[in-house]
């Protein structure tokens, strides 16, 4: 059975003034996976999904989801079409309540249009707003202000911020860095819960949350996708031992 | 903490009572005062969308006041037209002027935004003088009494008549006062507030913030531009020195002293601003001074303005 895919990019570059970030990738995602996207630091995996989810745009290449070409569209109309990011640094409204940064996501989905705001209810907002802060468990924080949660917490409203967005493509950028050992577990539960509703692309440094969460893993280095394939291809895959353990000559 | 509209609307309806209340006892040189600060407490209201609920802070705003006024004003002057279709004249201007300038000028951030507001309004001011076989200048017109009437169904109201004009105002200000406020409980206030307190993770949230600035923007203006509006039916005199750089600078002013980003702010700081300077020159002539070190003790003190502080400290449910 091959999956359908969701995301696909042809000759995808960026370049930052001379240096070439991201070159030539072609990348294909199906529908319902869980990838993850590993490498060195610099390989050009942030670069990549910020290109994926509209944040850089590319210096040359395209980007397809759904069978049509994304390439052109702003960040917003992306999440709007389903690719929903979270930030590999924590980002959230640290002033706001947990409820208000959820709320912020929720009713960006109920709404139709700038005037479409004006009729929108607050209740419609709080319900989707629950559903998500509990799929999180955050449902007792929600009137507690951002910043006052521990970071632990304050990565997982950043995912229940994602999922009041209700993405197609959920894009998690080193999502259990600086996490506990617990909150790990618990976490990758999470993700293998949202991976039901949603495709997850994952940056990830953490090893074993790779080989417990992806189907399959992308290997990047220096701005190219060196491997592709199962865990068990992917630590067999000797380009993989050379780029991460250096070549024994 | 998050619900609490009964208590917020009843706050601000009472705010209005007592406005309505304060004219039958109010002497006569505070009920004047009194109509005046409801006025320029509108124009602060209007500002305060955009600073205290957007975080994008403006130096030219009077332009947006001043083509309230003028928009008002001219065609009350040379085509006689009544105080109604006057008063949404001077909106429109208002209006039309911050799109055209918002399309411009909202692609600059930050300074550069301050920048470019200064530089309109400046170039505003300039204009208002430039064409001065119309505007008198820096000289301004003064709107003839009989030209100021009110007329609503079959009733007309003069204008300069002291409970007429006091109820103008009151009325004006508290329309704006409770459009600001269902604005800023509104969903469209929620994404206002995340523009201001981060703009880059707004947008990832799937929001085209320039948009949402622009409608701030307009909203700002078109409150700004009512109060400038009325400010020429209600006290007669339009000139140049209304488009100039003390009027843009007034409005930061009332809004910083009364608590920006808080709908009651604005009024406490107009209020509290307009008193100041009218004690403290009744004592000396050098009462900019006595004004200006106010201003720092305050700042110093309550650095989140008056409602700020008292939102911080008592009231966490304050708008």
């Amino acid at each position: 059975m091959v999956a359908v895919t969701l995301l696909e990019t042809a000759g995808l570059s960026k370049n930052f003034g001379g240096l070439l970030a991201v070159k030539d990738v072609e990348f294909r995602l199906g529908e319902g996976e869980i990838r993850a996207i590993i490498g060195p630091n610099g390989a050009g995996k942030t670069t990549l999904v910020g290109m994926i989810s509209g944040q850089l745009r590319p210096s040359s290449g395209t980007i397809a989801f759904k069978g049509r070409d994304i390439t052109g569209l702003r960040a917003w109309d992306r999440v709007v079409r389903g690719i929903v990011y979270t930030f590999q640094v924590t980002s959230i409204f640290k002033n706001l309540s947990c409820y208000e940064n959820v709320a912020l996501a929720a009713q960006r989905r109920l709404m139709d249009g700038m005037i479409g705001h004006l009729t929108l209810g607050e209740r419609r907002i709080a319900e989707r707003v629950e559903t998500a802060l509990r799929q999180v468990g955050l449902a007792a924080s929600m009137d507690r202000p951002a910043n006052a949660l521990p970071y632990g917490h304050q990565r997982l409203l950043e995912v229940a911020m994602g999922l009041a967005l209700e993405p197609e493509l959920l894009i998690l950028d080193e999502p259990t860095q600086g996490l506990s050992e617990e909150e790990i577990s618990a976490f990758c539960e999470l993700v293998r819960t949202i991976s039901k509703e949603a495709t997850i692309l994952l940056i990830e440094h953490n090893m074993s949350v790779v080989l417990e969460l992806a189907g399959k893993i992308t290997v990047m280095d220096k701005g190219a996708i060196i491997a592709e394939g199962t865990p068990e291809e992917i630590e067999r895959h000797p380009e993989v031992q050379r780029a991460y353990l250096g070549t024994r000559c | 903490m998050r619900w609490r509209p009964g208590r917020v609307l009843a706050l601000h309806l009472g705010v209005i009572a007592v406005l309505f209340a304060a004219q039958f006892f109010l002497p006569a040189y505070h009920h004047t005062n009194a109509a005046r600060i409801m006025v320029l407490a509108t124009y602060a209201i209007g500002y305060n969308v955009l600073l205290g609920y957007t975080g994008l802070l403006s130096l030219g705003h009077a332009m947006f006041f001043a083509a309230g006024l003028y928009g008002a004003g001219l065609p009350v002057y040379y085509l006689e037209i009544g105080a109604l279709p006057a008063f949404a004249l001077g909106m429109l201007s208002s209006l039309g002027l911050a799109i055209a300038f918002g399309l411009v000028a909202l692609r600059a951030g930050g300074v550069s935004f301050l920048i470019v507001t200064l530089m309109f309004a400046q170039a505003f001011f300039l204009t208002t003088l430039y064409f001065n076989e119309f505007t008198m200048g820096d000289q301004g017109f003064i709107l003839p009494e009989r030209l100021r009437t009110l007329e609503l169904g079959a009733v007309a109201f003069g204008l300069a008549e002291p409970a007429v004009k006091y109820n103008v105002a009151l009325t004006v200000f508290a329309g704006c006062f409770l459009a600001s406020l269902a604005l800023i409980r509104s969903p469209i206030g929620r994404i206002l507030v995340a523009i201001r307190e981060n703009e880059a993770r707004t947008r990832m949230l799937g929001y085209n913030t320039f948009a949402y600035k622009l409608l701030s923007l307009a909203v700002s203006a078109t409150i700004s531009g009512a109060a400038g509006a009325t400010y020429a039916l209600l006290f007669s005199y339009v000139g140049s020195s209304f488009a100039s750089i003390h009027y843009s600078i007034y409005p930061l002013l009332w809004a910083l002293l009364g608590g920006i980003g808080t709908t009651t702010g604005p009024l406490v700081g107009t209020a509290l601003m307009f008193y100041l300077v009218d004690v403290s020159s009744g004592f000396t002539s050098s009462y900019l001074l006595v004004v200006g070190a106010v201003l720092v003790m305050l700042v110093l003190w309550f650095p989140k303005g008056i409602m700020g502080m008292v939102r911080t400290r008592w009231l966490t449910w304050l708008p």
